[in-house]
């Protein structure tokens, strides 16, 4: 239960990590928390002989409103988050999440970036942040470039960063004050990763209308039929009829691969009813 | 291998280390603080609760190098700590342990949560003791002296 041999690196800032990487033709690997990566390497499901740590590049740890949208560096924990130490633009979104991830002492170390970049499909942050409609922001070594989470996550625990890329942070929308969210999951046990997610994200003012199903197969997927749905001014009432059951049935067995009479495809059913009756009650 | 410098207890320690070794390795082999317990070693148990910075963490995922320049308390600093002390004498009296092999991770983290004020009733003192897991299944006496200690540190600061 321990790593195997590896060779750290302490990046001293953006160009520093990369020209780190490269030298090692691209096969390093950035650590932020390591709160998911140190877990893989001591059981040895990873490894990775050199290990560059960016937990100290300053602006990485950097929040700021850019124009309409606001930027959230990549190595923010989820504790700043959930303690309001950084503006949460989601009024409240970002900061519910992060009080829900694992337990107190990886919410101190793990960050948001490194939750995106590790991309598992269970995870908060790329279920949360879909919903939102994050656009991440990567530096890589021919310029920067920046991708909606909708294209950044390809697959299970893979994302489009490049050999040497760095998620430099997400671009997120201001919500309005009128905005509602919901963001429900299913544990057996506190802290664990998820069995299901629910999250809903509207803002008629942003033109955001989201529903995104979490920890049901490669990686969270957004609802479209639901989405629309939504976007056209559901009530609450609605919810209970046969035309909505239809409706969410068709979007979760065209997104997962589960079968309509087994457990998950009835929990997700459940947890994404849960999150668009919180979302519709505030 | 690489030269390490931090702090640990107050004290500045340098020294010569493998790359891979976790932060509990090496205060558990390289300076006997074997207060600071290992059972999973990825992340799962909290029995390797350390504070670093004054924040809690679980040194078993975290690389010593990586807290180079910091400043890392393991149990076996809060000897006079005044909260520790309330805590410890709570948890002896409500029967908060039997073996004591997850007691140092858990009393930090009570710590922790005491000073954070995540512990305002029993059920969310379950929820945020969940990282810590105990085997002798000793959970209601743990809560109850959580209670306990959070009701007698706030009387003693009133």
């Amino acid at each position: 239960m321990k790593a195997g041999k590896l060779n750290y690196h302490l990046a001293a800032g953006l160009d520093d990590a990369i020209a780190l990487n490269l030298a090692h033709d691209g096969m390093a690997k950035y650590m932020a928390g390591g709160q998911s990566l140190m877990p893989m390497m001591n059981l040895r499901l990873a490894s990775s002989e050199e290990i560059i740590d960016i937990t100290r590049i300053p602006e990485l740890g950097q929040s700021r409103a850019m124009g309409e949208h606001f930027f959230m560096g990549a190595g923010i924990t989820h504790a700043m988050i959930e303690d309001g130490k950084v503006h949460d633009p989601a009024q409240g979104y970002l900061q519910h999440v992060a009080h829900g991830i694992a337990y107190r002492s990886i919410r101190n170390k793990g960050t948001l970036g490194g939750s995106l970049a590790h991309a598992d499909p269970a995870a908060d942050w790329p279920t949360a942040l879909l919903a939102l409609g994050a656009v991440a922001v990567i530096k890589r070594p021919g310029g920067d470039v920046q991708i909606p989470l909708a294209d950044f996550q390809l697959g299970l625990m893979e994302t489009c960063l490049g050999e040497a890329d760095l998620l430099m942070g997400v671009l997120l929308p201001q919500l309005s004050t009128s905005a509602r969210w919901s963001y429900v999951k299913f544990c057996h046990k506190v802290g664990e990763f998820a069995h299901s997610i629910g999250a809903v994200v509207l803002d008629t003012t942003q033109g955001l209308a989201n529903a995104v199903l979490g920890a049901a197969g490669d990686k969270p997927v957004l609802l479209p039929r639901l989405s629309a749905k939504l976007s056209q001014g559901m009530r609450l009432s609605e919810l209970t009829t046969d035309a909505f059951t239809a409706l969410l049935e068709q979007d979760i067995a065209e997104q997962t691969s589960h079968d309509k009479s087994s457990y998950d495809f009835h929990l997700h059913k459940t947890m994404i009813t849960r999150a668009v009756t919180e979302a519709l009650k505030k | 291998m690489s030269t390490i410098s931090l702090t640990v207890n107050g004290i500045e320690v340098v020294d010569v280390i493998d790359d891979r070794t976790t932060l509990a390795d090496f205060l558990r082999d390289h300076l006997n603080l074997t207060g600071t317990h290992l059972a999973c070693e990825h992340g799962v148990c909290g029995a390797c609760t350390v504070l670093v910075d004054e924040v809690p963490i679980r040194a078993c995922i975290t690389l010593a190098l990586s807290v180079a320049g910091k400043s890392a308390r393991t149990i076996e600093d809060f000897e006079d700590d005044p909260k520790m002390q309330v805590i410890r004498e709570c948890f002896s009296e409500a029967h908060g342990l039997q073996c004591g092999f997850c007691t140092p991770g858990m009393v930090l983290t009570v710590r922790d949560m005491i000073q954070r004020g995540r512990c305002v009733n029993a059920q969310e003192i379950r929820q945020e003791l969940a990282g810590n897991l105990c085997r002798c299944t000793g959970y209601s006496g743990i809560v109850k002296a959580t209670e306990l200690a959070r009701d007698r540190i706030k009387n003693s600061a009133a």
